[in-house]
């Protein structure tokens, strides 16, 4: 019995948001329960699905994943999307762990004190075109090929295009210095699995607002002070 | 050329520990460079060897890897210690994700101000014993196995061996409502890597004091 994946998770992005993507970009349906009461949380707790209590949760090919890393990995396996050997793997792993760092900053930024958030927009912004946009921008050039690794669509290019796009909310322009980053952008979205996802009606979700954040809050009882990283 | 591993880092744990714990228990010899001032660093970065201008870096097969992550990845695929298909990575992904989050804890503890360290070590306490032991624990006894997945040695024993001594630095008690766990631990000292891996004169590095705390402040003040 192979049903769809199901995923459990708020109704907005957070941590889950980068298995939508892939999933997606992998023409994978999947359906989703949203927990929107801490009452549901807990009976997922007691029932013993979450295994270190924390969600995302993945219900896949019988098993109940968890960890966003393990599950990512998992999906990329399956999906063929994580290179053709073990260095393929090391590159996609490291570029993905690059954009997972830069989307970290932009994870808590809901949850922020609305000073916080201005002064957490600008050091996204910096990290972004410094450190994060620079490299990405060099392995394009250098090889000069559409996907960033093996000559192939990979997660390394769906984790990227996710970040400039959520990097692009905060800074409409951002990606000026980056003509390569540019046209990859453009590449990637017209991928027909991914501007399938980019259409509205998708299960891509919104930027978070005020509504998702009181929702993880009260579920959680948790992230109430939560300072800039 | 085909030289061993080069791992470049601060003279301490922090985010490299992992990594010689995992190469020690393959038993790869490797080499390290050691961080002692902010302008090695930025010497690196000019370089170009550091692709998000981050340590820890490694140097194996060629490549300049960074991020902890992937160069773990690779090393276990490398040796042979991620399972032997997409389920069993599944599940030591799965477990080394959730060992990680309380090695995290333990990473960040020395540069909390002094008085957050209390409630720290309460959460690292409270994480270990109520949310990650027990996990382990179970997936020990339900099975029976000597070891976490698919009755082979892997890397989710390594990380957890490495988790279970660095808590119990903290809190030597920390495994008594932990048979499994307390079989495990001498199951994993024991196996011949890692029982050199544990003997003085390896390269595992004691737990961080102030002089490391002081390095990596000066190194990565930003």
């Amino acid at each position: 019995m192979a049903g769809k994946p199901k995923l459990y998770y708020f109704d907005g992005r957070g941590k889950m948001e980068s298995i939508r993507w892939l999933l997606a970009a992998a023409g994978v349906e999947f359906e989703e329960e949203f927990l929107e009461t801490r009452e549901q949380y807990e009976k997922l707790l007691q029932g013993g699905s979450l295994l270190f209590q924390q969600v995302p949760m993945v219900e896949i090919d019988g098993m109940k994943m968890v960890q966003t890393r393990a599950i990512l990995n998992y999906i990329a396996g399956k999906y063929s999307l994580y290179g053709k050997d073990l260095k393929e793997r090391a590159l996609i792993d490291m570029y993905v762990g690059g954009t997972d760092d830069l989307m970290g900053f932009i994870l808590m930024f809901p949850f922020l004190s609305a000073e916080d958030k201005e002064k957490q927009r600008a050091v996204i912004v910096q990290k972004a075109t410094s450190r994060y946009f620079p490299a990405y921008e060099k392995i394009l050039k250098d090889h000069g090929q559409d996907f960033l690794v093996g000559n192939n669509f990979s997660w390394a290019d769906v984790h990227l295009l996710e970040a400039i796009l959520m990097v692009e909310e905060k800074k409409s322009d951002v990606l000026s210095g980056f003509p390569q980053l540019q046209a990859f952008k453009a590449r990637i979205s017209n991928i027909p699995t991914i501007k399938k996802f980019l259409e509205p009606g998708s299960q891509r979700k919104p930027v978070p607002d005020d509504k998702y954040v009181e929702t993880v809050r009260r579920v959680l009882r948790m992230y109430y002070d939560v300072k800039a990283n | 050329m085909s030289g061993k591993p080069r791992l470049t880092y601060l003279n301490g744990r922090g985010r490299m520990e992992p990594i010689r714990w995992l190469l020690g228990a393959a038993g790869v010899e490797f080499e390290e460079t050691f961080l002692e001032t902010r302008e090695q660093y930025e010497k690196l970065i000019k370089g170009g060897s550091l692709l998000f201008q981050q340590v820890p870096l490694v140097e194996i097969d060629g490549m300049k890897m960074v991020q902890t992550r992937a160069i773990l990845s690779y090393i276990a695929g490398k040796y042979n210690l991620y399972g032997k298909d997409l389920k069993e990575r599944a599940l030591i992904d799965m477990y080394v994700e959730g060992i990680t989050d309380l090695m995290q804890m333990i990473l960040m503890f020395p540069f909390a101000p002094p008085e957050e360290k209390e409630k720290n070590f309460n959460s690292i306490k409270e994480k270990a014993t109520n949310r990650y032991f027990p996990v382990f624990e179970k997936v020990l006894k339900q099975h029976g196995q000597d070891f976490l997945v698919g009755n082979k040695f892997s890397w989710a024993d390594i990380q957890l061996i490495e988790a279970i001594l660095a808590v119990e630095e903290k809190i030597p008690a920390v495994l008594s409502g932990f048979p499994q766990l307390q079989a495990f631990k001498i199951r994993m000292s024991n196996m011949p890597t890692i029982k050199k891996f544990l003997q003085p004169g390896s390269p595992r590095k004691p737990p961080p004091d102030d002089h490391y705390v002081e390095t990596v402040l000066k190194i990565f003040k930003n």
